[in-house]
């Protein structure tokens, strides 16, 4: 028993579909309780009102657009490497929902920093690097979308992947080096003693254990996904042989 | 690599090889941004340094299909894949080239699109410094977003959407040497940060390229 079975794609579809709906309903609960309590039970803060409940969205989706990329870079790596087929096809899967995720930090953020601000965008290193990430994530889906060859197109977009996050990490470092930020220090980390005050603290901790679930479970459901149109194109090739 | 070089140069010089059509864009930059934004020598001045990057960036950004695609096309790529040359020294030689016939130009051409844009007067010596250690990353680079797309027909609005993001840090980098050279502030951290990104991509990037254009032509 090793993690490597799964790259047996009917080990995968079995597992994951049994996985699937627990999952599923894991992250509709989690986000529930997490989203609720964050909204309505919550005091407004001192200094922001209402709108620091807009957190609950913004650092989860941030922290999951990154991550997501991350996932994207070890799936590629496990493709070169091993030539898993799930292994491609989830890095796949995973690209449109992490540009959802940044899509939606962006958003959230413009909408906080609106009122908070006074400005829908500033050219804050953080919100520049978040804005350079959504490109790398586009550029990565147009180029699964541009090559024919599914394997060539694997390859092609692992390889941009390991650049890309080269580049990402280093513009991530060279736009701080550029502007000065508007955007406030971390809002969970492991080494402060405080971040954002317990209140708030852990409805948003349950909110990202929330998003990690639901990237999860569109993963899943994506890779499936893919997977069974991979398996349709093998039929119908093997039909027009026939 | 000698000969491959030799080779490279001769095509993009003579005719249909596409040698200047770069180094004319970056002029019709540095011409139309005034047209836009106003003659006023003030706003010129603070913004040329940021637009004689984003030029030479879009000018070499131009060219790069002819890196590879007409070698792809004729077949000659297969051939140099196969030769004795490794695959990596291949893409170094043909950004070099690319470099040689766009990038130097630009470097040499810059100074003066710095007086059409009112560049004040101690930022000259750092924007050709800042060019010249900055264009050879954005070649090598380059030659990376053409061997990803080499294989497509219609890659270049493709190849715009890949290597675009990737240029970021060297423009950044770039542009800020011109900028506090041109306000006569300190410009080494900057300068060190350009040159360790170009060396970098030099040593790095065309590993990738190679595997690419491996990929491509299997």
């Amino acid at each position: 028993m090793s993690i490597w079975e799964y790259a047996n794609p009917k080990k995968f579809m079995q597992t994951s579909g049994v996985l699937l709906p627990w999952v599923t309903a894991l992250a509709v609960l989690a986000l529930g309780v997490g989203l609720i309590w964050g909204f309505f039970f919550t005091p407004d803060a001192d200094r922001f009102g209402s709108t620091v409940k807009i957190i609950y969205l913004h650092v989860p989706a941030a922290m999951m657009a990154i991550s997501a990329w991350t996932m994207m870079l070890v799936t590629s790596l496990i493709w070169l490497v091993r030539r898993h087929h799930v292994s491609a096809l989830a890095a796949k899967a995973a690209a449109p929902i992490g540009l959802m995720f940044t899509v939606i930090g962006l958003v959230t953020g413009a909408i906080w920093g609106q009122p908070m601000w006074g400005t829908w965008w500033a050219w804050d290193p953080r919100l520049t690097a978040f804005l350079i990430l959504a490109l790398f994530y586009l550029g990565y889906i147009a180029l699964w979308a541009a090559v024919e060859n599914p394997d060539t197109a694997a390859d092609l977009t692992s390889v941009l992947a390991i650049v890309g996050s080269v580049f990402a990490f280093l513009s991530r470092y060279a736009v701080l080096f550029w502007n000065q930020g508007l955007h406030q220090g971390a809002s969970l980390s492991l080494d402060e003693k405080e971040n954002v005050s317990d209140v708030y603290w852990l409805p948003l901790v349950v909110c990202i254990v929330g998003f990690v679930l639901l990237f999860v479970t569109l993963v899943l459901i994506r890779t499936r996904t893919e997977i069974r149109s991979r398996r349709l194109q093998a039929l119908l090739t093997r039909e027009r042989l026939a | 690599m000698i000969a491959l070089l030799l080779r490279d140069l001769r095509l993009a010089i003579r005719a249909g090889g596409g040698f200047g059509l770069g180094l004319a864009f970056f002029l019709l930059v540095a011409v139309i941004v005034p047209l836009g934004v106003g003659p006023e020598p003030a706003t010129l001045a603070k913004i040329a340094p940021g637009i004689l990057w984003v030029g030479a960036l879009l000018s070499c950004l131009l060219s790069l299909d002819r890196i590879f695609a007409l070698d792809f096309e004729d077949g000659s790529l297969d051939l140099l894949a196969t030769s004795p040359l490794p695959m990596e020294g291949a893409v170094a030689i043909k950004a070099l080239a690319h470099w040689l016939v766009t990038g130097l130009p630009l470097v040499l051409a810059a100074p003066v699109l710095g007086v059409l844009l009112n560049l004040p007067v101690p930022g000259y010596l750092w924007l050709v410094i800042s060019l010249a250690l900055g264009t050879p990353a954005l070649s090598i680079i380059g030659a990376f977003g053409a061997a990803l797309t080499v294989g497509l027909k219609r890659g270049g609005l493709l190849m715009s959407l890949l290597v675009l993001p990737l240029y970021m840090p060297t423009l950044i980098f770039g542009a800020e040497v011109v900028k506090r050279g041109a306000a006569g502030m300190a410009v080494a951290t900057p300068l060190a940060l350009l040159a360790a990104i170009t060396a970098g991509a030099l040593a790095l990037l065309p590993i990738a390229s190679a595997a690419a254009l491996r990929v491509n032509l299997r």
